[in-house]
């Protein structure tokens, strides 16, 4: 298997960091922020769901599983790209 | 991955084959237990089939699954496929709280519940970013394996076991009791009974084949309980609103609550968020509610049992999608859990509250029965409700909001006979539960049994231990933890579901801070990590222990349940300032990080006053 090199080494880790803090943010954003709208949410209903419920028992939750394997799939992307994939 | 034994390879490659095999075999069960049903076989005999039946199955494939193997005993030999480790995991993760008592907790507490639904699973996002997959690469045997390699030795290995035993026993515990609850309910044996009926279940399963077992039986018991727990409310909702998609059409019974709750004068209502007992809208319960939402995700990604099932994975790779494939799963139950609550609030509403006593729904007197309902509307209502004790009834022969109690437990439990399902329903929704309670207790008694045998014993007290011995070491001790857990469950200590919740604020304040800068900041020193462990764990322990039973003031309001929200803080800025305090880590130790960040190659461990040897 291919040694990386420091340099590629550290412009690899930057580029993990960066989807890193990306998903810390979508993290924060789903899991914090956007219920703390909870009550204004709520005067918004859709298919009878006071969107500011919804939202906690539904969308987060869609958006926190969605958001994961975007990660794989892009976490992969990356190690594919600076040849530091495991072999098959 | 090459080097698969041959049976080994063979079983993998068919894994969809058995567990399609295994599904189809349940429905059949099932569906023949209903047929028995209606050929008049009483409902005791259908709970003992479905009781003794799934943990035979649970038994065998524990006994299939026995191995002497190290890695097989520990890590399921590593080749877990993703889609798999993402069911056992499900399994693990979902315990008895989750498939009873969540539901209930939505019903009675309504919005403020949904901390629950989303700490349990946002959770999953840290471990997958922060420490699933570089643990996954570091690729030894437990949790505390990193903290030793990581910092130096023995003593941050022996913190990380503390904090591991701490929060792992109290959450077992709670597992056996449920166990015993439902097997005493649907035997109709004594609950002490039950306890070490359910005990012996869970040894079976572990003891023989360790991680590999206990990872087959997971993914049989995650497909039993999804089933169980989908089925009624499925049913439920397409008897309700017409449409068998309950995920969807609770918004409907949302709707007519709220109409229904004006007319009774439900001050706080279902849907109403960040408010107290009067409806009114304030910080602290809004502060509480994402204090809980925040310790409770970060103890996701600190308990050691979930942790540890990333390193079966056959690599990194696997373990970043296992870790969406586990989310999806559990995902599957939380979404579905607001429906129960909903569509039972709005049977209640419907058709019990204002209702005459003498025409009251006939779920409501056969759970009423056994102590999780209670209609007190008469004076005496008490000798027939256990529940109603303490609960001044009118006597006007109609049942008021305000003489309705209900346990949390009845919610799911009572779904079956709400939706008018045959008595098989209700014993698939018991041996649903039980196979949440009981793979959640398998994953807890490994983590715990492993930590002393591996991290204690063989690391720590004999390092030269032959395999043999360190397999019986790891069984004998995974039987006395067993039952030391059962003793206590069968004392029925009356603080166990908040204990449950406590261990999330343990693990968090206590492991989470070691185990994400030991990956993030090469700067994190021995010293400071150790000190930062000891400051998290103390923090957390000391708020619990000074507001739970010396009656301290709250600290900003904040429930004590939450205590991470100080703890995990505390322990953060203790290893910063420690470590920046202390001297930098070796050059070789900076190695052995880099190596662990990149999913190729080889892991170079730093050598350790216990360097790792295998």
């Amino acid at each position: 298997m291919s040694q990386l090199t420091p340099e590629k080494a550290q412009a690899y880790w930057s580029r993990t960091s960066g989807l890193m803090w990306t998903m810390l943010a979508i993290w924060f954003f789903f899991g914090f922020v956007v219920h703390l709208f909870a009550p204004q949410l709520n005067g918004i209903r859709i298919l009878g769901f006071p969107l500011g419920f919804y939202m906690a028992a539904q969308g987060s939750l869609i958006a926190f599983v969605v958001s994961l394997f975007w990660f794989a799939r892009k976490q992969n992307d990356i190690d594919e790209e600076f040849g530091v994939a495991e072999e098959e | 991955m090459a080097n698969n034994s041959q049976s080994g390879g063979g079983f993998i490659n068919n894994l969809g084959k058995i567990y399609g095999l295994y599904t189809g075999g349940f429905a059949g069960f099932v569906i023949f237990l209903a047929i028995l049903e209606q050929m008049g076989v009483s409902n005791q005999v259908i709970g003992y089939l479905f009781v003794f039946l799934t943990i035979g199955v649970y038994a065998l494939i524990g006994i299939i699954s026995r191995t002497a193997e190290m890695g097989e005993y520990y890590v399921a030999g590593r080749r877990v496929p993703a889609l798999y480790n993402g069911m056992a995991t499900g399994s693990d993760w979902m315990s008895a709280a989750s498939f009873i008592g969540m539901a209930g907790s939505l019903y009675l507490l309504g919005y403020d519940g949904l901390a629950f639904v989303l700490g349990w699973t946002g959770g999953y996002l840290l471990v997958s970013i922060l420490l699933a997959p570089y643990l996954r690469k570091f690729g030894q045997y437990t949790v505390p394996d990193f903290l030793g390699a990581r910092y130096g030795g023995n003593l941050a290995r022996f913190c990380g076991v503390i904090v591991l035993i701490s929060a792992s026993f109290t959450y077992v515990t709670a597992q056996i009791f449920g166990v015993g609850i439902i097997a005493s309910r649907f035997l109709g044996i004594s609950f002490e009974l039950a306890v070490f009926v359910g005990l012996a279940g869970i040894l079976v399963c572990s003891m023989l084949g360790g991680m590999r077992a206990v990872t087959w039986t997971q993914v049989a018991q995650y497909i039993i309980l999804i089933i169980a727990y989908l089925i009624p409310v499925v049913i439920l909702s397409a008897k309700v609103t017409g449409v068998p998609i309950p995920q969807l059409m609770y918004g409907q019974a949302l709707e007519k609550i709220e109409v229904i709750e004006k007319t009774l004068g439900v001050v706080k209502g279902h849907t109403a968020a960040f408010s107290n007992a009067q409806g009114v809208m304030n910080f602290t319960d809004g502060l509480n509610f994402f204090a809980l939402i925040f310790c409770l995700m970060v103890g996701t990604a600190a308990l050691p049992h979930i942790l540890m099932r990333y390193f079966t994975t056959p690599s990194v790779r696997e373990a970043r999608q296992s870790v969406a494939w586990s989310l999806f799963f559990i995902f599957l139950l939380y979404f579905t859990a607001p429906s129960y609550a909903a569509f039972a609030k709005l049977e209640v509403y419907q058709n019990v509250i204002g209702q005459q006593i003498t025409a009251l729904p006939g779920w409501v007197q056969s759970w009423g029965a056994i102590g999780l309902v209670g209609a007190c509307d008469a004076a005496n209502a008490d000798t027939i409700y256990a529940l109603c004790k303490g609960v001044k009834g009118n006597a006007d022969g109609i049942l008021q909001l305000n003489e309705f109690r209900i346990h949390t437990d009845a919610i799911v439990l009572a779904t079956p006979e709400i939706a008018g399902l045959p008595y098989v329903i209700a014993g698939l929704v018991a041996a649903g539960g039980l196979a949440a309670a009981l793979s959640t207790a398998d994953g807890l008694l490994l983590a715990i049994a492993n930590a002393l045998s591996h991290d204690i014993y063989y690391r720590m007290v004999d390092p030269h231990a032959p395999t043999a011995r360190r397999l019986i070491i790891s069984r004998v001790l995974l039987i006395v933890v067993a039952i030391a857990a059962a003793y206590v469950a069968s004392l029925k200590p009356s603080t166990i579901l908040a204990m449950v919740s406590w261990a999330f604020s343990i693990a968090a304040s206590g492991l989470f801070p070691a185990l994400v800068m030991g990956i993030w900041w090469k700067r994190t020193s021995n010293t400071g990590a150790v000190a930062g462990m000891i400051a998290g764990y103390g923090v957390c322990l000391y708020y619990l222990i000074t507001t739970q039973f010396y009656g301290a003031p709250l600290w900003f309001g904040v429930r004590n349940i939450s205590c991470g929200l100080f703890g995990i803080p505390a322990a953060f800025i203790v290893t910063y300032v420690v470590s920046l305090m202390t001297a930098a880590p070796s050059k070789e130790m900076q190695d052995f990080i880099d190596s662990i960040r990149v999913p190729a190659g080889d892991v170079k461990l730093a050598r350790t006053e216990d360097a790792i040897s295998h």
